[in-house]
């Protein structure tokens, strides 16, 4: 920042006015809900699906279509507010939300405006910040308008009607670092719930900023929403910019320059803001309570419901597997990263009882797999074997019948062939030969015509006999038990040479 | 072939009957229907689509497997017409709009399938006030149907058509929808039964909506028992229409008698403004009541005078909001204007919507502004609740409701419009039915004599939310005693010919 340097509290304390800046940030969160239908029809939904297939006369607003509220969208948008502390009301409606736009095919988007279904909550930064939630809402997303094709704009209707939380927090934040840490936790929380893949990606987690700046001590200044924010990053990278472009705004006196109530596109290959549209411009959405779906009514035996169906969440988990397994905080974060992988890594201890060892076969091995770009499994679900296969293969490994080098090829031929690691021991002859007379034989071989090594050794230097393990584990095929080689070359060049 | 020579003299009930006792195919009376549709449509232009064809190839169906021994349907072989706002997949719905000329659904309204499950043949779609919104059908972008007592006159509107194709006994039975008196005030203009469930009766997909929380499907027939016989077809619970009540069909009601009945006459609607001719026939209709055995007992819906106003407040607001998909993107013509996305929307809704449609755009678009919403819709959702709880009230001392469907016969077409209010009054007598949401129907009580023809004047009988069957007992009752139904128009003589019972 040109003008101003990061001061050890909150604030930018500007070196020209030596004012302390407060910047003052909320967000609101768009994410959207796993449902096996659309919130109004039971059309299907899928990221990258041919244009237009999977829609229906409800989603497409055909005249005298009419909405029916998905149960499943309820009940998980219940399962959030319920994991993230928030009161759900027991009485709630939709209402339209009405503007013009191509991508919205019925002229209106129903939202809900001044009954959300839930109000309160919040979450607890890793760092011990407290983030307050105003409130959260049900609402359906819209299509998608796609401007690339030269005169034309194309539209397609398959990821309208797909049900949407909007999530808005208090203007708790001062931090472009809480901000980030916020959509983390966020993330973390509707995942593990099973609410959202929050993928921001295939935009299925949205967020849009409010930012403003005070001098320490005074009022709230005028806010400025941002939008365009596709990535957690760009969040961040926009946040620090609006408010330095907001402080230098203030400071350079002409209140021309100001900040004004409006909206602002961020902009991520130059990393800047530019206007969107001013408050004169914003829409008069004429909210009103949309007549086609009667009001409903969400008992406290049906938010219960949704809670004994929340699963352990992150954070809880992180804390069990360094208390109850004894994981070092990293693994324990690596682990609990995505709930697909806790799962996963609770299975196989759950068959193999060695935690530890699982954390590291993971960790290191199938998380490894995972991002490499030759194997076709991408992420946890798609993996070819299953939770017992890992567990034979740690199994394998710790029982010595398999060396680690060796577990880690198997691994590798398992993402390949989705073979089980006894299959592919068996098959490949890869088990551990522990038998002496065997590796004795390799043993004498390797030594023929090694003179400096057997000279080196016998003058005590016994690490030398590492030069001697390739040629062995080449003989075997990998399978020598590299300990017991090693002790057999030591006592033949000591005894015998 | 002419078909089945009865046709015109029986209603849906007997059709069906003659049909499955073998007197007549469903052929036959298809081809009549055709028949009389050609005769007589050229004069009255109810119909804007006419499906000889596909009508023609189901009544082979049906006669085949009548042939076969197969059960015949509750409607087995009747010929109907559907309302232009009503989706039947493939069919051209165009809501009598510009804006949606060539529009066909993609899919067949769960109403309409229950009519055609049971037999029923659709042989075309009428003609109507865009979106529905009108009382005489002359706000249609295509044709503009006529009374078939009279053709210089309106056969009432919105669901012009639909009620001139069943009048002239064109069709013994069509759907209309009933907004704010859509179905019924024409019903009373043609002299046939109209009737409008209680909302929430019949489910409302597929049929294109107007005013959501107002609009229900409301079908016309020339007799009280087939209007029996259709609501226990078409009502009842319906998976796609959240606001479609969770119960079964209407079941029509065995007693043929509405002796102890109290019946209430609220004083508010035999006010001024109501034509006096008009007036003594309804009067002597609520004293045949009397005669059948019912009390009358004098009843006050103080909030009456509000109904017009509050109507045009919530129609209009919940229509500005429905119409807004009509944008030229996904159906529909469109005309491109500068090439901006807000200029193609503004030109498409420029030249699609008619000039009525476009006025109550407007109010309901001003209405639900930000800085008027609470001055006038949420003043409009109060007063809407004060005129309900009129009738709730009224409903603790009564078990149904007498007064006139309409303040007038029907008017000369061309006569209400260049006075948008004058029409709008029409409504005077059913608006409020639809905003407090309670089942009601118009059955024919008699002629009046105007510019020397006879006109027919409607009694409106209401009940209480959800006594559906009470008020249709009490018209077949009522019709039974007094066959005004049987009355035949002076219209051309064609008309009249081969329809007299």
């Amino acid at each position: 920042m040109s003008q101003t340097t990061t001061a050890p509290t909150i604030g930018f304390v500007s070196k020209k006015t030596d004012v302390r800046w407060i910047p003052v940030i909320g967000l609101e969160v768009h994410c959207q809900l796993k449902t096996e239908t659309k919130l109004f029809c039971s059309c299907r939904y899928e990221f990258g699906a041919s244009p237009n297939t999977l829609t229906c006369p409800v989603c497409t607003a055909q005249p005298g279509a009419l909405p029916v509220l998905n149960r499943e969208a309820l009940a998980l948008a219940v399962r959030v507010a319920v994991a993230l502390g928030a009161n759900v009301a027991p009485r709630t409606k939709f209402d339209r939300k009405n503007y013009f736009y191509c991508d919205l095919p019925k002229g209106y988007q129903i939202s809900q405006f001044d009954q959300p279904f839930c109000t309160g909550g919040g979450l607890t930064l890793p760092s011990g910040k407290r983030v307050r939630l105003t409130r959260i809402h049900l609402e359906e997303d819209a299509g998608k308008a796609v401007h690339d094709r030269g005169d034309m704009t194309l539209v397609d209707l398959n990821r309208a009607g797909v049900p949407l939380i909007e999530s808005v927090t208090e203007a708790d934040m001062q931090t472009s670092d809480e901000a980030y840490e916020y959509l983390t936790s966020l993330k973390e929380i509707l995942q593990y719930a099973g609410a959202s893949d929050c993928d921001m990606e295939k935009g299925s987690l949205r967020c849009d900023v409010n930012v403003s700046v005070h001098p320490e001590g005074e009022g709230w200044r005028t806010k400025v929403e941002l939008k365009n924010l596709n990535s957690f990053k760009n969040v961040k990278d926009a946040i620090e910019h609006e408010i330095e472009r907001q402080i230098e705004a203030y400071e350079s006196g002409d209140k021309s320059k100001f900040p004004v109530q409006e909206t602002r596109l961020y902009d991520a290959t130059t990393q800047t803001t530019r206007t969107m549209r001013s408050k004169e411009d914003a829409h008069d959405y004429r909210y009103f309570p949309e007549p086609d779906l009667v009001p409903f009514h969400v008992d406290a035996a049906f938010v219960e419901q949704q809670r004994t169906m929340l699963p352990e969440l992150a954070e809880a988990r992180r804390a069990r597997y360094q208390r109850d397994f004894g994981l070092s905080p990293y693994d324990a974060g690596v682990i609990t990263g995505s709930r697909a992988v806790a799962d996963f890594f609770e299975m196989v201890v759950k068959l193999n009882g060695n935690a530890k060892e699982t954390a590291n076969w993971i960790t290191n091995g199938v998380l490894a797999n995972l991002s490499d770009p030759t194997i076709p499994a991408k992420t946890i679900d798609e993996l070819p074997f299953r939770p017992h296969d890992l567990a034979e293969l740690v199994e394998l490994v710790t029982n010595h019948t398999i060396h680690n080098n060796v577990g880690r090829t198997v691994l590798r031929t398992m993402f390949e062939t989705g073979k089980s690691p006894k299959q592919i021991v068996k098959e490949q002859g890869l088990e551990q030969v522990s038998d002496e007379g065997q590796l004795e034989k390799w043993c004498r071989e390797a030594l023929v015509g090694k003179d400096k090594v057997i000279a080196d050794v016998k003058s005590g230097k016994t690490k030398a006999v590492a030069a001697l393990m390739g040629p062995v584990m080449k003989a075997s095929k990998g399978s020598a038990n590299p300990e017991l080689v090693q002790k057999i070359l030591l006592r033949i060049i000591q005894t015998e040479m | 072939m002419s078909g089945f020579a009865d046709y015109a003299r029986l209603d849906a009930t007997a059709l069906r009957e003659a049909i499955v006792s073998k007197r007549t195919t469903a052929s036959q009376v298809v081809e009549a229907a055709l028949a009389r549709i050609a005769a007589l449509d050229p004069e009255l232009s109810a119909f804007s689509t006419v499906l000889a064809d596909s009508a023609r190839a189901r009544a082979k169906e049906l006669d085949a497997a009548l042939a076969r021994g197969e059960p015949a349907g509750a409607l087995c072989g009747v010929p109907f017409a559907l309302k232009s706002n009503m989706c039947v997949e493939g069919v051209e719905a165009h809501c009598g709009s510009k804006i949606l000329a060539g529009y066909k659904p993609p899919y067949t309204a769960p109403f309409v399938q229950r009519l055609l499950d049971e037999g029923a043949i659709l042989v075309g779609m009428t003609h109507m006030d865009e979106f529905a919104m009108g009382s005489s059908g002359e706000n249609s972008g295509y044709a503009v149907a006529k009374n078939p007592w009279d053709t210089s006159r309106t056969p009432g509107g919105s669901s012009s058509g639909s009620c001139a194709a069943v009048a002239a006994r064109m069709v013994p039975l069509s759907l209309g929808s009933d907004t704010g008196g859509s179905v019924r005030q024409p019903a009373a203009l043609c002299g046939i039964v109209g009737f409008k469930p209680t909302y929430g009766r019949i489910t409302r997909y597929g049929l294109v909506a107007f005013g959501s929380s107002l609009d229900q499907v409301s079908p016309f027939t020339r007799s009280a028992r087939d209007m029996e016989l259709v609501l226990s077809v078409i009502s009842g619970a319906d998976e796609h229409d959240s606001t479609c009540l969770p119960l079964p069909a209407i079941d029509p009601e065995r007693s043929d008698s509405i002796r102890g009945l109290r019946i209430g006459v609220p004083k508010e609607y035999f006010a001024s403004g109501l034509d006096a001719d008009v007036r003594a026939k309804v009067e002597g209709a609520i004293a045949k009541l009397v005669e059948l055995g019912a009390a009358t007992v004098p009843i006050e819906l103080p909030h009456t005078e509000y109904a017009i106003p509050t109507y045009y407040v919530v129609a209009t607001a919940e229509a500005s909001s429905n119409l807004a998909r009509y944008d030229g993107i996904r159906y529909g013509p469109r005309t491109n204007g500068d090439g901006s996305l807000q200029s193609m929307i503004a030109a498409t809704r420029e030249a699609g919507f008619g000039p009525e449609v476009k006025r109550r755009i407007l109010l309901g678009t001003y209405v639900l502004s930000s800085g008027y919403y609470d001055a006038w819709y949420v003043r409009a959702l109060k007063v809407r609740r004060l005129i309900r709880h009129d009738f709730d009230e009224a409903f603790k001392s009564v078990d149904l409701i007498a007064c006139p469907t309409s303040p007038t016969a029907a008017f000369r077409l061309g006569e209400k419009t260049d006075d948008p209010v004058a029409m709008y009054l029409s409504d005077v007598m059913t608006v409020p039915t639809s905003l407090a949401g309670l089942p009601a129907v118009s059955v024919p009580c008699g002629t009046v004599t105007l510019g020397g023809k006879q006109l027919p004047v409607g009694l409106q009988l209401i009940g209480p939310s959800l006594a559906d069957a009470r008020v249709l007992r009490a018209a077949r009752v009522f019709e039974d005693a007094t066959q005004h139904q049987r009355e035949i128009y002076a219209l051309a003589p064609s008309v009249r010919e081969g329809a007299a019972r």
